[in-house]
C-alpha cells in the first residue's frame, strides 16, 4: 500500500542559497504528522515544493504512489492534495460563502459551466454551508471576507480547504493569528477530520503539536534533523538545543 | 448584504445566492430607453448605432478586464479583424449580414485564441505590452496590404444585403439602429449568463486572488484563454456591425485610439459591473458628438484631465459612486 | 564599393543613430518601470517635450544648438518632478488599470496642449552649420548630424554607465531596482531616490527627443506614435535593466532600418513579430531578472 504522500531527496536552491536539502518525508494514509523547526527552516518552502508552487531543483514527489513532480499545482489539487496558507489567501472582495463555493465547484467539476447560474446548484451551496457550519462561522456566510477580523478569516481559510475534501491536507500554521477563543474550534475541527485524510501540520504552538501529532519531523535550515514520535522528539537533545530550548527544560 | 446576527441570517444568504442571477426590473431600463430613443430621436440614429456598437465593444473588454482582471490595450485587434472580415465579404459579393457576423466572430475568436494561447502566459506589464504589439502588428499588416484592405483610404465597394432579406440598410440608419440593438441585446444576454455562471464566478476568483485559484485546483490559464477568446469574438461582432452599418472600413478600426477610448468609457461607467458600458459609453459619445466637432483639441485635453481625475478620485466609476451612495442610504437608521 | 556592402553600412550607420535616440529615450522608462513597477505609457511625452523646447528655442528665439539642448534637458527634468509629485506619486500602489489610464490621460493632455500651442505640424529642425552636411570617412561620406548623434549618444551612454557603476547614487538605484524593500531597510530613502531617478530618466528622454528630432519628427502626436517602440525597447531589454535596453535599442534600430529599406512592403510587421518571438522565448527580456 503506497503512502499518501512521499518526497524523495527534495531539494531547492536559489543560486548559492539552499532552502531545501534532500528532504525525505513519508505520510501514510490517515497520518497525523507535524513539521516543526525554527523560523526560516524552510517549512513553508517545503509545502510550496510539495504543492507545486515552487519547482524543485532535484528530487521527487509522489502522491499515492504516482509521481507528480512535473504536475502543475492545480492538477495536484485535483488529485486530492490541498493546503492552507500561512497568511490568509482568500478572495477578500467576495462573501465567505462564495469563497467556499468556488472551491466546492472546482472539486465537483462544475466550475467550467458557462450556462447555468452559479447559485442554481443546491448541492454546491449546501456543501459550502456545511463546511462553514463545521467551523462555526455559518453566521458569517453573507459577509465579505475583508470585513471579518483576521482570526475569523483564518477559519474561512480552513473551510475552503475542507470544501475540497482532500486526501492529503497540508496546514501551514492554521492557528497563527487566531485568538484563543477561536483556536479551540480549529483544534476540534482538526481532531475530527476523517481518519483517512493524511494530515501534515506546520505549527509553532507546541501544545497543539503534541496534542495532534503522532509523528513529528524537525526541519532545520532546509534539512531534516530528525523524525520520530512526539516522545522521541521531546527527549532528543539535538532538538532541544536547536528548537525547544528553554520550553523543554521547564 | 448586511450581516445580521442569528442563525436565520445565514440560510437567507444561501437563498440570496441561489437567486442572485434572477432578472431584476431595473435591468430592463437600458433596453426601454434604447427603444424609446428610436422613436424620440429619429434623426440621431446614426450616432445611436455607433453608441450601441461601442457598448458591445466596451462590454467585450469589460469581460476580460473587469471580470478576469486582464489589462489589455489591444482589443481593437479583434474589433478590426471582425470589421475587415465582414467588409471583405461584402466587398467581394457576399453581403448577407448575419452570416458575415458569424464569420467575423469566428475569425476574431480564432485570432483571440491563437494570440491568447501565446501571450496569456505572461502577466502585468509584459502582457499589456504584448496586447499592444499584436494590435500594432495587425494594423501594420492591414496598412501594407492595401491591395486587399484598401489601406489608408479604407475598404471601398461594400454592398450589404438586407437583414433577414427584409430590412434594407437605409439612409436614416433605422435598420442599422435596430439591427445593432438586437445584436447587442443578444450579446448582453449571453454575457450576463456567463457572468452569473460558475465559469464567470471563477473569473472573479482569478481576478481577486490568482494564487488561491491555483490552490483550489482551478485551471487558471484555460479559463483566461476561454474568456479572452469569447471576448475577442464579441469584439469581432462589434467590428462587423460597424462595417455593415457604415458600409465602410477604415484603418482606425485597428487603432490604439479605439482601445484607449473604450477603456476610458469603461472606467467612467465602472469596471466589472456588466452595466458600466451602458452608462459610460453613451455619456462619453454624446458628449464627444456635442463638443469634439467644435474643437477636437479641447476635447482631447478635457478628456485627458477627466480620466486623471476619475482615476484618482472616483476609481470605481459612476456605478461605484452609485453603490457607495446606496450603501450610505441603507446605513441610515 | 559593391552595392550589398554599401547598403549594409548604410543600414548599420542609420540604425545605430536611431538606436542611440531610442536608447536615450527609453532608458529612463526602463528604470522607472523596474524601480516602481509603474505602468507608465506617457514617458514619450518627456521626449516630445524635450524636442519642443529645443526646437522652439532654436526656431523662435535663435538660441544656439548646445544651449537649446541643455535647456531642454533641464526644463523637462524639472517639469517631470512636478508631474511626479502631483500625479504619479498618488498611484504608486494602485492597480495596473489605474496607472495605465492615468498615463493615457497624460498623453491626451500633452497631445492637445502641443497642438494648441504649436499647431498640428511637426516642428522643423535644422542642425547648426557646423553639424550639417557630410563628413568623409574613407571611401564613403556620412551625414554629419547623424555621425554627431552617434558620438554624442555614445558619450552620454558611457557617462551614464560609469555614473551608475561608480557613484553612490548609481549604487542606490541598482540596489532599489534589485530589491526595494531591502533597500528601504538599509536606509535608502526610496521616495526621494525615485524622484531623482524619474527626473534623470525624463531628462534623458528629453535629450533623446531633442537630439533625435532629425530621426523622430517632433509633432504633437509623438508620444502616441512611438509608444510601442519605446515599450518594445524596454521590455525586450528587461525592465529595470540599464544595459539591456541598449542592446534592445540596437537590435530594434538596426532591424527597423533594415526592414524599412529592404522590405518596405512589410514595414514594421517583422519588428513586431520579432518582438513577440523574443518575449515569448524570454518574457523577462534579454537582461531582465526571471
Amino acid at each position: 500500500m503506497s503512502a499518501a504522500l512521499e518526497t524523495h531527496g527534495l531539494c531547492k536552491s536559489f543560486g548559492a542559497l539552499t532552502v531545501a536539502n534532500a528532504i525525505d518525508l513519508r505520510l501514510e494514509r490517515g497520518a497525523r504528522h507535524a513539521l516543526i523547526g525554527p523560523n526560516g527552516a524552510g517549512k513553508t518552502t517545503f509545502v510550496n515544493l510539495v504543492t507545486g508552487v515552487l519547482a524543485p531543483s532535484a528530487g521527487r514527489i509522489l502522491l499515492e504512489g504516482a509521481d507528480v513532480t512535473a504536475l502543475p499545482q492545480a492538477q495536484r489539487v485535483k488529485r486530492g492534495l490541498t493546503r492552507t496558507f500561512q497568511l490568509n489567501t482568500l478572495f477578500r472582495g467576495l462573501s465567505v460563502l462564495e469563497n467556499v463555493c468556488l472551491a466546492v465547484r472546482e472539486r465537483l467539476g462544475l466550475a467550467g459551466d458557462m450556462h447555468r447560474p452559479a447559485g442554481s446548484r443546491r448541492s454546491v451551496l449546501d456543501a459550502a454551508y456545511a463546511a462553514l457550519e463545521r467551523l462555526g462561522i455559518a453566521d458569517e456566510a453573507p459577509r465579505l471576507v475583508r470585513e471579518l477580523p483576521y482570526g475569523r478569516q483564518r477559519l474561512v481559510e480552513l473551510a475552503v480547504a475542507l470544501g475540497l475534501e482532500p486526501k492529503v491536507l497540508l496546514l501551514d500554521e492554521p492557528a497563527a493569528g487566531v485568538p484563543s477563543a477561536e483556536s479551540g474550534i480549529i483544534v476540534e475541527v482538526i481532531e475530527s477530520l476523517p481518519a483517512e485524510i493524511a494530515l501534515l501540520i506546520i505549527e509553532h504552538d507546541m501544545d497543539l503539536v503534541f496534542r495532534l501529532a503522532r509523528r513529528i519531523t524537525v526541519l532545520v535550515q532546509g534539512a531534516v534533523l530528525v523524525e520520530g514520535t512526539p516522545q522521541e522528539i521531546a527527549a532528543d537533545p539535538r532538538v532541544r538545543e536547536v528548537y525547544l530550548g528553554e520550553t523543554a527544560r521547564r | 448584504m448586511r450581516a445580521t446576527a442569528g442563525r436565520d441570517a445565514a440560510p437567507l444568504a444561501v437563498e440570496a445566492m441561489a437567486r442572485g442571477h434572477r432578472l431584476r426590473a431595473w435591468e430592463l431600463a437600458p433596453w426601454l430607453i434604447a427603444v424609446l430613443a428610436y422613436f424620440v430621436f429619429p434623426s440621431y440614429l446614426a450616432l445611436g448605432s455607433q453608441i450601441l456598437i461601442s457598448i458591445l465593444f466596451a462590454l467585450s473588454i469589460d469581460l476580460i478586464l473587469g471580470y478576469a482582471g486582464i489589462v489589455t490595450l489591444g482589443q481593437s485587434a479583434f474589433f478590426g479583424a471582425g470589421a475587415y472580415t465582414a467588409g471583405l465579404l461584402a466587398a467581394h459579393g457576399w453581403g448577407e449580414p448575419l452570416t458575415a457576423l458569424g464569420a467575423a466572430a469566428l475569425v476574431a475568436a480564432a485570432l483571440g485564441f491563437l494570440s491568447g494561447a501565446v501571450i496569456l502566459r505572461t502577466k502585468g506589464l509584459s502582457l499589456l505590452m504584448l496586447t499592444l504589439v499584436i494590435a500594432a502588428m495587425l494594423q501594420e499588416a492591414a496598412n501594407k496590404a492595401g491591395g486587399i484592405t484598401g489601406g489608408a483610404d479604407g475598404l471601398q465597394g461594400m454592398e450589404v444585403w438586407p437583414v433577414l432579406g427584409l430590412f434594407p440598410f437605409d439612409l436614416y440608419d433605422r435598420t442599422a439602429y435596430l439591427y445593432s440593438l438586437a445584436v447587442l441585446f443578444l450579446a448582453w444576454l449571453a454575457a450576463r449568463r456567463l457572468v452569473h455562471s460558475p465559469f464567470g464566478r471563477s473569473l472573479t476568483g482569478i481576478r481577486e486572488n490568482e494564487a488561491r485559484m491555483h490552490a483550489i485546483g482551478s485551471p487558471v490559464f484555460r479559463r483566461r484563454l476561454a474568456i479572452y477568446t469569447i471576448a475577442a469574438a464579441l469584439a469581432g461582432i462589434a467590428g462587423a456591425l460597424l462595417a455593415e452599418t457604415t458600409q465602410f472600413v477604415a484603418l482606425d478600426v485597428l487603432g490604439f485610439e479605439r482601445s484607449g477610448s473604450a477603456l476610458i468609457m469603461l472606467i467612467i461607467g465602472g469596471v466589472g459591473r456588466l452595466y458600466g458600458p451602458f452608462i459610460g459609453v453613451p455619456l462619453y459619445m454624446i458628449a464627444q458628438d456635442r463638443f469634439a466637432q467644435a474643437d477636437p483639441v479641447y476635447w482631447d485635453f478635457w478628456i485627458g484631465l477627466l480620466i486623471i481625475i476619475v482615476v484618482i478620485f472616483a476609481r470605481r466609476g459612476l456605478l461605484g459612486l452609485a453603490e457607495q451612495l446606496l450603501q450610505k442610504a441603507r446605513r441610515k437608521p | 564599393m559593391n552595392a550589398a556592402l554599401s547598403a549594409a553600412i548604410s543600414i548599420g550607420f542609420h540604425g545605430l543613430a536611431y538606436a542611440m535616440v531610442l536608447y536615450l529615450i527609453s532608458v529612463g522608462l526602463s528604470v522607472t518601470m523596474g524601480l516602481m513597477g509603474f505602468a507608465n505609457l506617457a514617458h514619450g511625452v518627456f521626449a516630445a517635450a524635450g524636442g519642443f523646447v529645443m526646437t522652439r528655442l532654436m526656431n523662435g528665439y535663435d538660441v544656439p544648438f548646445p544651449l537649446a539642448v541643455a535647456a531642454a534637458f533641464v526644463a523637462v527634468a524639472a517639469g517631470s518632478v512636478v508631474i511626479e509629485r502631483l500625479l504619479y506619486r498618488r498611484l504608486y500602489g494602485a492597480d495596473e488599470l489605474s496607472q495605465v489610464l492615468m498615463s493615457v490621460g497624460l498623453i491626451f493632455i500633452s497631445v492637445a496642449a502641443a497642438k494648441y500651442l504649436w499647431g498640428p505640424l511637426a516642428q522643423p529642425m535644422t542642425p547648426p552649420a557646423y553639424l550639417s552636411g557630410q563628413i568623409e570617412l574613407g571611401a564613403r561620406s556620412f551625414p554629419a548630424y547623424r555621425s554627431f548623434l552617434i558620438v554624442a549618444g555614445a558619450v552620454v551612454v558611457t557617462l551614464l554607465w560609469l555614473g551608475l557603476e561608480r557613484t553612490r547614487f548609481g549604487a542606490r538605484i541598482r540596489a532599489a531596482v534589485d530589491n526595494r524593500r531591502m533597500a528601504q531597510s538599509v536606509g535608502i530613502n526610496t521616495n526621494r531616490l525615485f524622484t531623482w531617478t524619474f527626473a534623470l530618466g525624463s531628462g534623458l528622454a528629453a535629450l533623446g527627443g531633442a537630439l533625435g528630432a532629425d530621426i523622430l519628427a517632433i509633432d504633437p502626436g509623438y508620444a502616441l506614435e512611438h509608444l510601442v517602440y519605446f515599450l518594445i525597447v524596454v521590455s525586450v531589454g528587461g525592465l529595470g535593466s540599464i544595459r539591456g535596453p541598449f542592446f534592445a535599442a540596437l537590435l530594434l534600430g538596426i532591424a527597423d532600418t533594415g526592414c524599412k529599406y529592404l522590405l518596405p512592403e512589410f514595414g514594421a510587421f517583422f519588428i513586431y513579430a520579432l518582438t513577440l518571438a523574443l518575449l515569448l522565448w524570454r518574457p523577462q527580456g534579454l537582461f531582465g531578472r526571471a
